[in-house]
């Protein structure tokens, strides 16, 4: 007869504070990573379908880079070079390394897929409101910031939502650098307690609450949108 | 503080004595190719098959296929990898449990990796063959069934061949995609492309040749999918639809 | 041949059909006409029952359709079927729109069901286009596919569902052209159409239909002559204003 496994729960209790403190660090990689990533996904997106070529293009090459490569293999490359140049710029003594090269990663990584889900959105708003914005007298810039952009994310915003939900499941992988977000501590108490199953399921969980709310909302606006 | 480059580390030998450092990168791209393209095979079927399920008229059918969706699409990738080889081989009975702990631990690792890789894209592989099924103008489906096919025949021969051809860009992201998710399988100690890297690091004390190698590497990986997928793209067009204009 | 009895059909609590019944014999060509909404495409669908009905009884060639245990496919292998937006498969070259039911349905040859095609594309004018894909013809062209890919299955009767609707001005007389050739020989049909010079020229009976009921089911010239009913006047009033 088989002997199935005998579930213990009690280790999680106590670590509630500890794994509050690391749900705290995947907001903050998180929050960081979406306001950083959308101005400058904006202005990467503004900068590729601009008229100049040299501008165009070198939007162009960082968006594909930068899509092209591994979440994993960017977090360790900026886990390489982030304390160089902190440590070049401040000097000994930064506090927190690897968070902070942590959020330089994510910030600049999710940059490039929010511009081209920006770049769709700018394309998706008829050609017709460029000339009569420009009928108006608005420079290029005015169009862009009064008239195209508010329509472009209106209609984009159930895709950037959804892509933050990705992020959001993304920041785990902080784990390669060591950093102790959600998962990060999840997995270290389950290690320490020796209950490695309990902790690393209720993370899950409580990554699928979180997640399975958000894109329910996403869901209704898209329903109210298609209205 | 400035960087000794030395790019002729790839070609020496490692500790071990077994192959050089390019050997390893390798292995690597070996390793992250076999892997990858494995669990691109689980997540075709698997998401073909949920996806089909969601569009039949049933609605236990289409439940099922949107609990799996949920449930893969809202869990991090990293957790389901742990969940599949820290706690699922606990959770069997004892048996099966220590019969895969005996395996090859490169085994061990494989394995984990591919089903979860497999059934995580295939979550979202079915989403976009729902999304290709519901796109098709509802008559195509009354057609068929005019014509006398029953509702498998309708999808085998008319629905599917044409869903298949719409989305064919978004999968063709799925499966760049699987490349890129392959790299988390580091974590559990698979030696795939990143691993390699790490491990390079860790024993040259040239980070930047190891990083950039491994870097272009993927890049490569990505520019030979795309190349594949635009064949497959140009041969399955279809004149007056998708890209067919001649 | 086709007799519908009774024939009530819901979406929820809305009442599509409501009690639709009339008869079509062997050879008849019916009109089946009425404003938008009035359920006409509904009905002529759960002829072949692409859709449900939930009260009455439908019977084809002595077949009941609405029955659970009768085959539904291999009904309507036998019934033609021709729909407002053409929907050829846009994947397939036109010949093999043509030969897939042949070859998968009624399991002839490849050779016989490529003979079979082509003869029926010569018929609708459209030979040279066989190797051709639907996006490539004009709405016309596709439609008269449509109905050759219809006939392809030696059907006991055909089904129309606003076969021109779609179609711009000047191509609806090609596609009319074709079925007034098929009424001429006897082909047993039931179109959904506002085409009442179509109506006029080769109609037996035309059905009027408003708010899911058969308003009027009368011989063609008591149609035109002198409707009963003050909806079916005013319809016609509107339709041939033009």
């Amino acid at each position: 007869m088989s002997e199935l496994y005998e579930f213990d729960w009690s280790s999680i209790p106590g670590a509630l504070p500890l794994l509050g403190k690391g749900l705290l660090i995947t907001f903050e990689v998180t929050l960081t990573a979406i306001v950083v990533g959308i101005v400058w996904g904006t202005l990467l997106a503004i900068a590729r379908i601009s008229a100049s070529k040299p501008l165009g293009f070198a939007a162009a090459t960082y968006v594909n880079l930068f899509r092209s490569v591994p979440l994993v293999m960017v977090i360790l490359w900026f886990y390489l070079i982030v304390p160089q140049v902190l440590k070049s710029i401040f000097g000994e003594g930064i506090a927190d390394i690897r968070l902070a090269s942590a959020l330089c990663a994510f910030a600049l990584f999710e940059a490039a897929y929010y511009s081209e889900i920006i770049r769709a959105g700018i394309q998706s708003v008829p050609r017709g409101q460029v000339s009569a914005a420009y009928a108006l007298g608005l420079t290029h810039a005015q169009t862009m910031r009064l008239v195209i952009l508010p329509q472009a994310f209106r209609n984009m915003l159930p895709l950037l939502l959804t892509q933050a939900i990705i992020l959001f499941q993304d920041t785990s992988l902080v784990y390669v650098i060591g950093l102790s977000d959600f998962f990060g501590t999840a997995y270290k108490v389950g290690d320490r307690d020796g209950r490695l199953v309990e902790l690393l399921l209720f993370a899950g969980l409580i990554y699928f609450i979180f997640c399975f709310s958000a894109s329910q909302i996403v869901r209704r606006l898209q329903r109210r949108y298609a209205q | 503080m400035a960087y000794n480059w030395n790019w002729s580390i790839f070609l020496s030998d490692t500790p071990a004595g077994d192959a050089t450092y390019l050997g390893w990168l390798f292995t690597g791209l070996q390793w992250t190719v076999t892997l990858s393209l494995s669990a691109w095979l689980i997540a075709l079927s698997v998401g073909s098959l949920f996806g089909v399920l969601r569009t039949v008229p049933n609605r236990g059918l289409a439940l099922l296929g949107t609990t799996y969706v949920e449930i893969f699409r809202n869990v991090p990738l990293l957790v389901q990898l742990f969940i599949w080889y820290f706690v699922l081989p606990e959770l069997l009975p004892r048996e099966l449990g220590d019969a895969f702990k005996q395996l090859n631990p490169l085994l061990q690792q494989f394995l984990a990796a591919m089903v979860c890789l497999g059934l995580f894209t295939g979550a979202r592989v079915s989403e976009q063959v729902r999304s290709g099924i519901n796109s098709l103008p509802r008559g195509q489906k009354n057609a068929a069934l005019a014509l006398g096919l029953t509702l498998p025949q309708a999808y085998r021969y008319v629905m599917l061949p044409m869903a298949f051809r719409i989305i064919i860009p978004p999968l063709t992201s799925e499966f760049l995609n699987i490349f890129k998710n392959s790299a988390v399988a580091t974590t559990i100690g698979l030696i795939e492309l990143s691993r390699q890297a790490q491990q390079l690091v860790d024993y040259t004390a040239q980070p930047y040749e190891a990083f950039i190698a491994v870097t272009v590497m993927y890049l490569l990986i990505n520019v030979t999918v795309m190349f594949l997928m635009r064949r497959v793209e140009v041969n399955a067009r279809v004149p007056g639809y998708i890209g067919g204009s001649r | 041949m086709i007799s519908i009895r009774q024939v009530s059909k819901w979406y929820g609590s809305f009442q599509v059909l409501t009690e639709c019944t009339t008869e079509i014999q062997k050879g008849e060509v019916i009109v089946v006409c009425g404003p938008s909404g009035s359920g006409k495409s509904t009905l002529i669908k759960c002829v072949n029952g692409l859709e449900p009905f939930q009260a009455g009884e439908i019977m084809l060639d002595g077949t009941s359709v609405g029955d659970a245990k009768t085959n539904l496919s291999k009904l309507r292998a036998r019934v033609g079927m021709v729909f407002q937006h053409f929907e050829l498969f846009p994947h397939m070259r036109i010949i093999d729109n043509l030969t897939l039911a042949q070859i998968r349905v009624l399991g002839r040859a490849s050779e016989e069901a490529r003979d079979k095609g082509l003869k029926l594309l010569e018929r609708v004018g459209l030979k040279a286009h066989a190797e051709k894909f639907p996006g490539e013809l004009s709405g016309g062209q596709q439609q008269r596919v449509a109905i050759a890919r219809a006939l392809c299955m030696d059907p006991i009767a055909m089904l129309f569902d606003e076969p021109t609707s779609a179609l711009d001005p000047e191509m609806i007389n090609e596609v009319l052209d074709v079925m007034v050739e098929l009424a001429s020989e006897g082909m047993t049909m039931m179109c959904v159409t506002h085409e009442m010079g179509f109506a006029r020229k080769v109609a037996h009976r035309v059905i009027f239909m408003d708010q899911g009921r058969i308003v009027e089911d009368a011989a063609k010239d008591d149609f035109f002559g002198k409707p009963r009913s003050e909806r079916a006047q005013l319809f016609l009033s509107k339709i041939l204003q033009h």
